[in-house]
């Protein structure tokens, strides 16, 4: 059993004209199928309006399915009278690192989740310091957010989420508005927190760069999965992607523009050092 | 200019009202508040100027910080004491056509200044050194009492603190906003008082947009860290007071009846 499982997942998004009546309804999410084995590293690609982001607030109830079921942790979202406990489990970062934080100290902000669970005052500061010490945060942990840099406000937000001890992190394009350094940076605290923790990871993303390292790769357009599988099969296929208004890393690229001009070396390139040991054999 | 506005920029310094309780402190600034209005003469704006300064050497704010609160009501200040001075009666000092200065006034502006000062740097020394989050559950504390009454004490002080937290956030953004209409032809500078309101439709319109789209993600991020409302809710940093607190209290109280005694003796 998957910690996240999704069964023909619905979501429909209603337009409403001046009157109040439904104009017309728009399927953000269509027939979703998902299972997720916890502890992996997934990633959900695709360009803007594929209905990933529609997808991942269902992962920890802020959307409730318009059909069909999603289960997170055993705890089906349509059930649950108390949705907190659902969302405990499912932690959730978002894109802008500015309109996340409701701290104006950043221990104070960690400690904001453990406060709404009511954890007693002991547990809130044990918990605080851990995940400041996870995400190497401990040395700004009594400055303003307002002072630090992208990249050090979404690891002080996904800090946050970690205070809650979730088995799962959704992450929603959490680097699309940071720097190359900041976007490093953060990916660097994910990919740590998923190998020393045991974190389950969902990255949702359209740099492909940051997926390469992932377990599992999911690909959405118009609100289905459309493709499924590890990196390398995902980018060996350049021109299925390209299909879907996606691009390849640069490296791929170029291997599948090799291979197409009869260079011989195999599909699904991922890194620098595999292109050069491919070309040079 | 548009980021000198210090009300709601905490300061962070290890100081001896930074580490005093929220409650305490705004019993202060209520005691402070209540002791400039109660002082009606100038040996009493001394010792309300003792109390003040002692407050900003003890709270390790570097000065020129707190004195910058102070511009953005540079204009109210400079119009009530023009109004104060020439508007008053009294024995006149100088007089040209209906324009007179009296005695009476400049003794009155001056207790005005003083007064709207005070109340500025009070208030912004609450605020630098205590952070928001203190400040509201210092208010939840004080005003728990009214829940009794179906006031919901803790969603206004939650708002409250956002309030805060945010000021910075979308003064920078004006700040931004602002430039960006400048660079597409948008003029803030010229023209009279309506013609200069008019030039602002094109800076809050976007203001506007951006806020509610700020407070839409926020509440989004609130639930998603499970925020459910007051109920069940505990905190990181409870209350209690210490002995620091109750000196406090008693030194608060100490300067309250000596307001209190300057009054009723009329010095």
């Amino acid at each position: 059993m998957g910690i996240i499982k999704a069964l023909k997942l619905c979501f429909e998004y209603q337009r409403y004209d001046d009157e109040g009546n439904i104009q017309d309804t728009q399927k953000a999410v269509d027939q979703v199928d998902l299972d997720i084995a916890p502890g992996q590293f997934i990633a959900i690609l695709g360009h803007n309006g594929s209905g990933k982001s529609t997808l991942a607030k269902h992962m920890n109830a802020l959307l409730l399915p318009t059909e069909g079921t999603i289960i997170i942790d055993g705890m089906d979202t349509k059930e649950e009278p108390e949705l907190w406990k659902i969302r405990q489990k499912a932690g959730m970062v978002f894109q802008n690192p500015d309109n996340q934080i409701i701290g104006t100290v950043v221990e104070e902000d960690v400690g904001f989740g453990p406060e709404n669970i009511g954890l007693p005052t002991e547990k809130i500061w044990k918990r605080v310091d851990e995940s400041l010490q996870k995400t190497g945060m401990t040395a700004y942990r009594s400055h303003s957010p307002n002072k630090l840099s992208g990249g050090q406000k979404q690891r002080v937000a996904i800090a946050g989420v970690m205070a809650m001890r979730p088995s799962c992190i959704i992450l929603d394009e959490p680097t699309a508005m940071l720097d190359p350094n900041g976007r490093v940076e953060v990916l660097k605290a994910v990919h740590d927190l998923n190998r020393l923790e045991g974190v389950t990871v969902i990255l949702i993303t359209h740099y492909m760069e940051e997926v390469t390292d992932a377990d599992r790769v999911f690909v959405m357009d118009s609100g289905h999965i459309v493709m499924e599988g590890t990196p390398r099969e995902i980018f060996s296929q350049v021109e299925k992607l390209k299909e879907y208004r996606l691009d390849v890393p640069q490296v791929t690229e170029l291997a599948h523009e090799l291979r197409l001009s009869g260079v011989d070396i195999p599909e699904g390139i991922l890194t620098m050092e595999e292109l050069a040991g491919a070309l040079c054999q | 200019m548009i980021r000198d506005i210090t009300v709601g920029q905490y300061y962070p310094a290890e100081s001896v009202l930074h580490g005093l309780d929220p409650r305490t402190k705004l019993f202060g600034v209520l005691v402070f508040i209540i002791s400039v209005f109660v002082f009606r003469t100038f040996p009493g704006y001394l010792v309300a100027t003792i109390f003040l300064v002692g407050m900003i050497a003890l709270c390790k704010v570097p000065p020129s910080f707190i004195f910058r609160g102070l511009k953005p009501i540079l204009f109210i200040l400079a119009l009530t004491m023009v109004f104060n001075v020439l508007l008053t009666p009294g024995e006149i000092l100088w007089q040209w056509k209906f324009l007179r200065i009296t005695r009476e006034g400049l003794v009155l502006a001056a207790k005005m200044a003083i007064r709207l000062v005070y109340l500025v740097i009070g208030s912004s020394i609450l605020t630098l050194t205590t952070t928001p989050n203190q400040l509201t559950s210092g208010m939840e504390r004080a005003f728990r009492p009214l829940n009794r009454l179906h006031v919901p004490v803790h969603e206004v002080a939650m708002m409250m603190s956002i309030a805060l937290r945010f000021i910075p956030i979308l003064l920078e953004e004006t700040d931004k906003i602002m430039k960006a209409q400048i660079a597409r032809g948008a003029d803030f500078e010229t023209g009279n008082i309506i013609q200069k309101a008019k030039n602002m439709v094109p800076l809050l319109v976007p203001l506007f947009i951006s806020a509610f789209r700020r407070a839409n993600d926020l509440a989004m991020a609130m639930e998603a860290r499970c925020y459910h409302g007051g109920d069940e809710r505990t905190q990181m940093k409870p209350l209690v007071y210490s002995a620091k607190d109750r000196i406090a209290y008693l030194i608060l109280l100490a300067y309250l009846a000596a307001a209190i005694l300057f009054r009723i003796t009329g010095w």
